[in-house]
């Protein structure tokens, strides 16, 4: 009260102003609502479908399913999704490389190897191998066929440009489809613009 | 016993894991006519969830009914628009 004293009198003029007015009709009101409910609708339904931003950033064959999963199950719920793959996260939408991801044997202390073990040459090959026989046994959707689902159901797969050079890629080593050309500031505007962001 | 739906198509996903059931069934019904029943057949536990939560969260998909039979999950799912 006592910081609004100064403007008090201008309230107190513009308060008795609107009784003086007319009030508006009903047939203006009832304008004004079309008005408001045609607003309503072009904001809601300009773009009526849910967004899903995720940031793949990890290459190996454990940390590739994660992204793949969520992008096909939220693209078969409507949702428009994009999935940006920087770092180590590229190798999935490389063609060649990701059939050939690798689980690393050490720095996971639920494998059943010591690390000291899990260290030695060739290991990485194993637990690799493991895994993937794990994973027809189970009949779980490889990389590939996750990744080629998820084209085929609209998502958006793009290979983050500054990666493409920095690993010495070429455009042609990514599956048809993949959008190429493309840095942080694309990222960012598709989470702002996304109802759900996930960073793997 | 699935006779209660008037079934236009049967998809078979048994032996597939998630998220292909739910993935599959969302493209059989694509290619349905609204109104149409897609009965879904599977071996994943967690599609009776999955599929349960996919129709939930999904515009223009009814779940009209679920059964566990032996060894199977049976999914019906209507097409709404």
């Amino acid at each position: 009260m006592s910081t609004d004293t100064p403007d008090a009198p201008a309230d107190d003029a513009s308060a008795e102003d609107v009784p003086a007015d007319d009030p508006p009709s009903r047939a203006e009101l009832a304008a004004r609502v079309d008005e408001l409910e045609d607003a309503l609708a072009a904001a809601t339904d300009e773009d009526g479908a849910k967004k899903m931003s995720i940031i793949a950033t990890k290459g190996t064959l454990d940390m590739a399913y994660p992204p793949l999963i969520l992008a096909s199950t939220a693209a078969a719920f409507g949702y428009e999704v994009t999935v940006f793959h920087t770092f180590w996260g590229l190798d999935i939408l490389h063609e060649e490389r990701s059939k050939d991801l690798k689980l690393s044997s050490v720095g996971n202390p639920n494998m059943p190897v010591p690390n000291a073990v899990a260290a030695l040459p060739g290991m990485d090959r194993v637990t690799t191998k493991m895994m993937e026989k794990r994973i027809a046994d189970n009949d779980t959707a490889t990389i590939e066929e996750l990744l080629e689902t998820s084209l085929d159901m609209g998502v958006e797969f793009q290979a983050c440009q500054m990666t493409i050079d920095l690993m010495d890629y070429d455009e042609d080593d990514f599956y048809d489809g993949v959008t190429t050309g493309v840095g942080a500031a694309t990222a960012l505007q598709d989470m702002a613009e996304a109802d759900i962001q996930l960073l793997v | 016993m699935s006779a209660e739906y008037d079934i236009a198509e049967t998809l078979d996903v048994k032996g597939a894991s998630c998220p292909m059931p739910v993935v599959k069934t969302k493209s059989a019904i694509d290619d349905l006519d609204a109104g149409a029943v897609l009965e879904v057949l599977a071996t994943d536990p967690g599609s009776m969830s999955d599929l349960d939560g996919w129709a939930d969260g999904t515009a223009g998909v009814e779940l009209v009914g679920q059964e566990e039979g032996d060894d199977v999950y049976k999914h019906y799912v209507r097409k709404t628009e």
